[in-house]
Parts: structure tokens; sequence; C-alpha cells
């Protein structure tokens, strides 16, 4: 090749970006492929008018400022009416748990506790479907993934955590582990009942005593559990749950009987608990918001590589702290990966999320849904090219369309900023020194995807990217087993596997 | 040749030798530069006579410290694990060579012999645990994890980037505080920006010498003489700062404004400790500056 490339040689992958992909056919879409609708009963979930906190295992009344409502994302019904929790209900929350952990709780063995945390983890795989239905009605994210990925894998975090209880010493030989207290744990919308056992099973495991907060706008999961519990025969007090908005969360993790706080949810929120925990013996862990670099090189098999990145943004509407939300294709793979990756998201069914053939369910609130809307209008306005698969989205409900931007520069807001939503920004790179300047360059550090054929490369790409879990030839797998956090702005702390243990306990004696 | 003469007594027939003394400056970037502030301090012994002139860091040095070790975090932290332990042990060698210097210089400073051969004894020790563990904290704090799906699944640890260190401020550790605090953040593979023994930096410039002398590359360990409540604000807010370890922060309302500076881009933060006169070493110091990483890969044909 000549060194300065001509004028027709510099404009043609342009043209084939801009044009249609030839492999589309017809009206594409959902209704490229009808399908009869497949909703999955909600007869199953019986759901109470009102629910109040629960606390010291009975449930009370909240003290002051009354009852809100939850409502389903796809139907707009309101699902029922919670208890906004009030810096009062916190108080009695926490001393409840404190009471429990002074008291039935650490008379306990490891053994014992292990076994109550496998019969919650039982209860789960028998309740699922009940569990999996409330959690896409509340939600709104899609049956066919809270039926076979948040249920069994919140069991699965149970199951796991059971055996650690009386194995402490394994786990850290040669030091006695001593549990920290009460732990104040709050968690977010995206994956409810999963976040809960991320939480829950390592705390009761290490032998400390929880007080719970769920999201404003997905509490259902987390009250339902209370039944799992009082079935389990969970000695009162030892989980607590207190539900309402941020400011629930803010006195929970700031009042002074927690030893510990453990928070998944945005970066500015986790900052805030940052700087109100100084000065304090808190123990802290943050999981906290990203912006994944997916990495695709030209040798990788590209219809696996779509899947993954298909897999990677829109699973769960995108709303994952992991997502991988920024694509980086080789650029001598860009036309071919583009064009894949618009002939499989036509086929992406968007919809009631009841129904099993759904792939992208409803978006969690209308104020999600405004946020990725302003981001999406900004990524335009910046001047990045938008595509959105054709097809209807449903009359009623809040959803937004799977949606890609190509031509975007690292100084786009849809480059930098987490949309928490099903929006993919592509980029492309030459050389895989550059694909790793531009994929560490953000305050984030969650997670990375790379795809190669080539195993050394993988390697290197692995070693030099700045994310704490980093998915070679896959995304978005997740395991009990497998520690779970973040580098720099994307928190501190793991949770899972046995580096989940720790952050719940203190040692006599230092290692 | 084979005469054995007694040298002959200086003391006694000339005057008293004229000494040369140091001039103590900063260390940054593997230089010895004075402040950019053209400020100093005194530093004074026991009885309040004057021993030397150090250099009042400023922000601006601070900021030069930070980007020194920011350029030095790839190069050290690629380097192989093996090869940063025999830096760290060169480090106890060369310290070991010059132990009566500092035994001397501690002395100079008020310390009684005793201590003063304890403390550079228990810094040398410091070094050779932790040369001894570069390249085994991996080993103890990786896993290999079981996932349920057909997935080769690892997780280890890695080095969390530049690292503020406020050493420790008591008596007796001007010298050993560094070992306590630098060796556990560098044995990973971090660079540090150290803020040293305020009344008695006189310990840590010459251990600079010794680190520079020891194939310590430049910008690895920068050491900052002056005033830790004027400059720990700056390290704790610096946004290219990863984590801050306020082991020498006695002062609680400036650890708190500390803990709360570093909040804004989360910097790792290791509250302010006092070390136990036994210590060497532990692996939770030296986990605290590293990050987790997981791996995942498909396991098929």
């Amino acid at each position: 090749m000549a060194t300065k490339p001509s004028k027709t040689a510099t404009a043609a992958p342009a043209t084939t970006r801009n044009a249609p992909p030839k492999t589309r056919r017809g009206s594409a879409g959902p209704n490229q492929w009808e399908y009869a609708p497949a909703p999955e009963s909600t007869k199953i979930v019986h759901l109470r008018e009102r629910y109040e906190h629960y606390i010291g295992g009975e449930w009370t009344k909240p003290s002051a400022k009354g009852y809100f409502d939850t409502v389903s994302p796809s139907s707009l019904e309101v699902l029922a009416k919670v208890a906004q929790g009030s810096a009062k209900d916190v108080d009695r929350a926490v001393a409840a748990a404190r009471a429990a952990f002074d008291g039935d709780w650490s008379r306990r063995s490891g053994a014992e506790r292990g076994r109550f945390l496998f019969r919650i983890a039982r209860i789960l795989q028998e309740r699922a479907r009940e569990f999996a239905v409330l959690e896409t009605m509340d939600g709104g994210k899609a049956i066919k993934e809270s039926r076979d990925i948040d249920v069994p894998l919140a069991a699965a975090h149970f199951f796991y955590y059971a055996g650690w209880a009386d194995k402490l010493e394994y786990a850290f030989p040669g030091r006695r582990a001593r549990p920290l207290g009460v732990a104040a744990q709050v968690i977010p919308w995206n994956f409810p009942l999963l976040m809960l056992a991320w939480k829950v099973a390592p705390a009761l495991a290490a032998g400390n005593t929880v007080v719970l907060k769920p999201a404003e706008t997905t509490p259902l999961t987390a009250l339902l559990f209370c039944e799992v519990l009082e079935q389990a025969g969970l000695p009162a007090g030892v989980v607590n749950i207190v539900t309402g908005d941020g400011t629930t969360g803010a006195a929970l993790v700031e009042h002074p009987g927690v030893d510990k706080v453990a928070f998944t949810g945005s970066t500015a929120v986790g900052k805030r608990i940052a700087r109100a925990v100084a000065g304090t013996d808190k123990k802290v862990t943050l999981e906290l918001g990203g912006k994944a670099a997916n990495i695709v090189f030209d040798d990788a098999p590209i219809d696996a590589a779509v899947e993954g990145i298909v897999n990677g943004i829109f699973f769960n509407q995108g709303h994952v702290c992991c997502a991988g939300s920024r694509l980086f294709v080789q650029e001598s793979a860009f036309d071919a990966v583009i064009a894949k990756l618009k002939r499989r998201m036509d086929t992406l069914r968007v919809g009631d999320p009841l129904d099993k053939n759904t792939d992208v369910g409803a978006i969690n609130s209308n104020a999600q849904l405004q946020r990725i809307t302003e981001l999406v209008a900004a990524g335009s306005a910046e001047g990045a090219e938008i595509w959105q698969p054709s097809g209807e989205l449903p009359a009623r409900g809040y959803y937004f369309k799977p949606t890609i931007f190509t031509g975007v520069s690292q100084s786009h807001r849809i480059a930098q900023e987490e949309i928490f939503g099903p929006v993919l920004s592509v980029l492309t790179f030459r050389t895989p020194d550059e694909a790793i300047e531009k994929a560490n360059n953000t305050p984030y550090g969650l997670s990375a995807g790379v795809w190669t054929d080539k195993g050394s490369r993988i390697l290197s790409m692995v070693d030099r990217l700045r994310a704490g879990v980093v998915w070679a030839n896959t995304f978005n797998r997740f395991d009990p087993t497998s520690p779970f956090g973040g580098y720099k702005e994307s928190g501190y702390g793991r949770e899972g596997g046995l580096h989940g243990l720790a952050p719940y306990l203190n040692f006599d004696g230092r290692r | 040749m084979a005469t054995t003469k007694k040298p002959a007594s200086r003391t006694a027939a000339a005057p008293a030798r004229l000494g040369v003394p140091k001039t103590y400056k900063l260390f940054i970037g593997g230089k010895f530069p004075r402040s950019e502030s053209g400020r100093s301090y005194e530093v004074v012994d026991l009885r309040g006579e004057f021993l030397a002139n150090a250099s009042l860091a400023s922000r601006k040095d601070a900021r030069d410290a930070v980007a020194a070790a920011r350029k030095a975090v790839k190069g050290w932290s690629g380097a192989t694990a093996y090869n940063r332990g025999q830096v760290l042990y060169r480090i106890a060698e060369v310290l070991d060579g010059r132990r009566d210097q500092f035994v001397a210089e501690l002395v100079s400073l008020g310390a009684t012999q005793r201590s003063a051969v304890a403390q550079v004894d228990a810094a040398i020790g410091t070094w050779i645990f932790h040369a001894g563990f570069s390249d085994k904290y991996a080993q103890v704090l990786g896993s290999a994890n079981p996932v349920a799906a057909p997935y080769f699944n690892f997780s280890l640890p890695e080095p969390t980037g530049v690292v503020a260190i406020v050493a420790p401020q008591d008596a007796g550790w001007s010298l050993r505080g560094l070992a306590a605090t630098i060796a556990p953040a560098i044995v990973s593979g971090n660079a540090v920006v150290v803020v040293a023994h305020e009344t008695n930096p006189l310990s840590a410039i010459s251990f600079a010498e010794v680190l520079a002398t020891s194939d310590v590359p430049a910008g690895v360990v920068n050491i900052l003489t002056g005033s830790a409540a004027e400059l720990a604000p700056h390290l704790a807010s610096h946004m290219d700062v990863n984590a801050v370890d306020l082991a020498g922060v006695d002062d609680s309302t400036l650890a708190i404004d500390l803990e709360v500076r570093a909040a804004e881009n989360l910097k790792r933060v290791v509250r302010p400790r006092t070390l136990p006169a036994a210590h060497v070493g532990t692996l939770d110091e030296i986990q605290q500056f590293t990050e987790l990483k997981t791996v995942w890969h498909p396991i098929g044909v």
C-alpha cells in the first residue's frame, strides 16, 4: 500500500458504514418472527396491600412518614404500598440487630449459622418461580433473566456462604476471625434479590446481624424474603429490612450503631458514604458505577463476540453496573462487527417483561428512562450517529429501544458517563496499546471484556486493563465463588468468593 | 611492609576538623531537588541546637512528586516479582552498609545509642521481610475459583497505583517508620509519595540516598520533608493518587479532613494507627494497597 492513502480508499469504509447492513431482511425487528404472547402467570404471587418494616422478626409500623407506592414499570399498576423509613425506624432496626447480635446469634456455632443459610438457599429454590415473577413485576426485568439468573444465583450465594460459616479457620488460617457486629446494607434496584443475597449471605456466614434497605423502586422481593427467613426459622432480629428512599439509606449508613457499611449503587452516593464514615471505625465496601470497555480484536470469533456484545449491554436493559457500555472494535473488523450486531439487534424482542420470549424488558422507573433519554439526546447532539432497530415499543410502560452509537469519541458524554440503560457507544482502535489507553481512560474500573483468538494477547490485555473483573471471550458472567468489585471510582472491597468474607470480619492477631 | 603502626592521633595535635555538613533536600523522581518554594525549616537536636536546614516542601513539590510516582508505576509494577524482591533486598544491603551513619544521625538527634541501633536494625529487618514477600503475596491472596459453569476463573492481586503516605511521627520511628509504610506499598508495584517524620526528617533524606543507590527506579519512592498538616491535604485531594496511608496523622481532626478529601476520587484510605514495637510487616499491610482482579475465560475446544 502507498504511504499516502488515496481519497477513495479513505472514503470507502465511511460509505459502507453508513449503508444499511446488506443482510437485513424485509421489515426487520420483532415483527420478523411472530410469536404468540407467552406471559408468565402472576397468580403465584400474593401481595399484601401494604408492607411495614420487618424489624426484630415483627412487621413494624413506620414511625412517622407513612407509605409510598411501588409501581410496576411495565404495567404501571401500583403493586403495593411500602413503608417509608425514618431515622427512628432505622434506629429501631439497628437496636434489634444489635440485640440479636449480642444475644441469640452470637451463641450460635458456625455450623448452626451455616444450617440457617442452607435452609434459606433451599427455600429460595423451592419458591423460585414466585420470586422470579415478583422480581419481574416490581423491577421490569425480563422473566427469563429473573427466572434463569437472578433467583438461581441468589440461592447459590446462600448455598455457597452457608458452607463457609463453620470454616472460617480454613479461610483465614492462623487467625481467629470475629464478626464485626451490625452490618448496614443498602442495595440497588437492578438486581434486587440477587444483591440482597450478595450482602446478607456473607454477613450472616461471618456471624454478623443485618439491617438492609432495598431500593425504593424494588422493595418487594426483599419483603417476600422475610417470609423465607421465617420459614427457615432464623432468630428474630438477625435480618431486619427497612424500606424507604435515599434518606432512609443515609440514616442507616450514618447510624453510629452500625459497624459495617456495604453499599451497591451509584458512584456519587458511594462518595457521600465514604465522607460520612470518615473518622469512624466502620468498615466499608462500595460497589459502584462502571463504564466497561468491551474490546473486540479482528481475529475474534465474530459471531460469539456479537453475542457477547449484546449480552454485555442489553442484559437487564443495560441496568448493570458492569455492563459493556463502551465497545472498542479494531478498525479492520468494524464493518463486519457492526453489520452483524445490527442484524442481531433486529431480532431482540423488547416488551412485556413477563413474556417468556422477551429479551429486553422495561426500564426500571420513569426517572431512569428520563436519564437514558437525556444522555441519548446528548449523544446525538454531540455528533455521534445513532442506530436503533425497527419495531414498536409497548404503548404502556417505560421502555427504551436497544441503541447503538457509532462515531463516538472519548470526550462524548456517552463515552464518559454511566448511562445504565440499553445504550452502547462504539469506538475504534488500531493497536492493542491504543485499546488499553482508551479503555483505561475513565474514572471507573469495574469490569472489562476482551475478544480475541490469541491466548497470549488475552493475557497481556487482561494484565493491563484496570478493572476488577475481566471477561475474556465472554461477558457478564457471575458466580458465588467469583470475587466481584472495582478499581478506582468503581469502589472498593470484594463481594463473592473467599474474598467476600473478609470485609465482614475482624481478626485477632495480624497476618 | 610487615610493620604495624598505630595511626597517629589526630585529635590531640591537629585543630578540630572542619566538617562538611550535608544539605538535606527532597527526593523526587530519583533526584534531590530543593523545594521549589525555596523554603526551609530548622532541624534541631534535643537541646534545641541547630542541626540542619531541611527543605520545607510545598504543594507544588507534592504535585511534582505525584507526577514522578505516576510515571514510575508502569515500569515498577511491570517488573517481575523476583526483580522487585531483589531490589528491596538491595535496600536492606545498602542500609546495612551504612548502619553506623544512620545510628550516628539518630544519636545526634537525641536517641540513645541502644535505641538508635535497635531502630536501624528494625528497619533493615522490615526491608528483608518484604523482599521475601514480593513473589509470595499473590499466591496467598489470589485464588482459583470453581465457578459452576465451563469457565476458567482466577483472582490475582495487583498494585493500586500511586500511594501517598504520612510516615509515622512517633519518637523512635523516623527511620523504621519509613520501612514499615513504604515497603508494604512498593513490594507489590505501587509508587509512593511519603511525607517524612516532621521533626526528624534527616533519616528520611539519608534513607533517600540509600534508595538512590539500590536500583530502585526513579520515582518509585518520593520523599517530602516539611509539614504533614500542610502537605497531606493536597495529597489526599490529588485526583491522581489512588490510596493514602494516614499512619502518622496524630491529629484526629486532620485525619477526618483527609479521609473526606480522599473520598473525592474514592482513594483507598488506611486510617491512622500506632505500629506495635515488634512490628516487622504483615500481609494485611501489603494487601491494603492492592486491587483484586478476577478473570474469566471459557473452557472449550
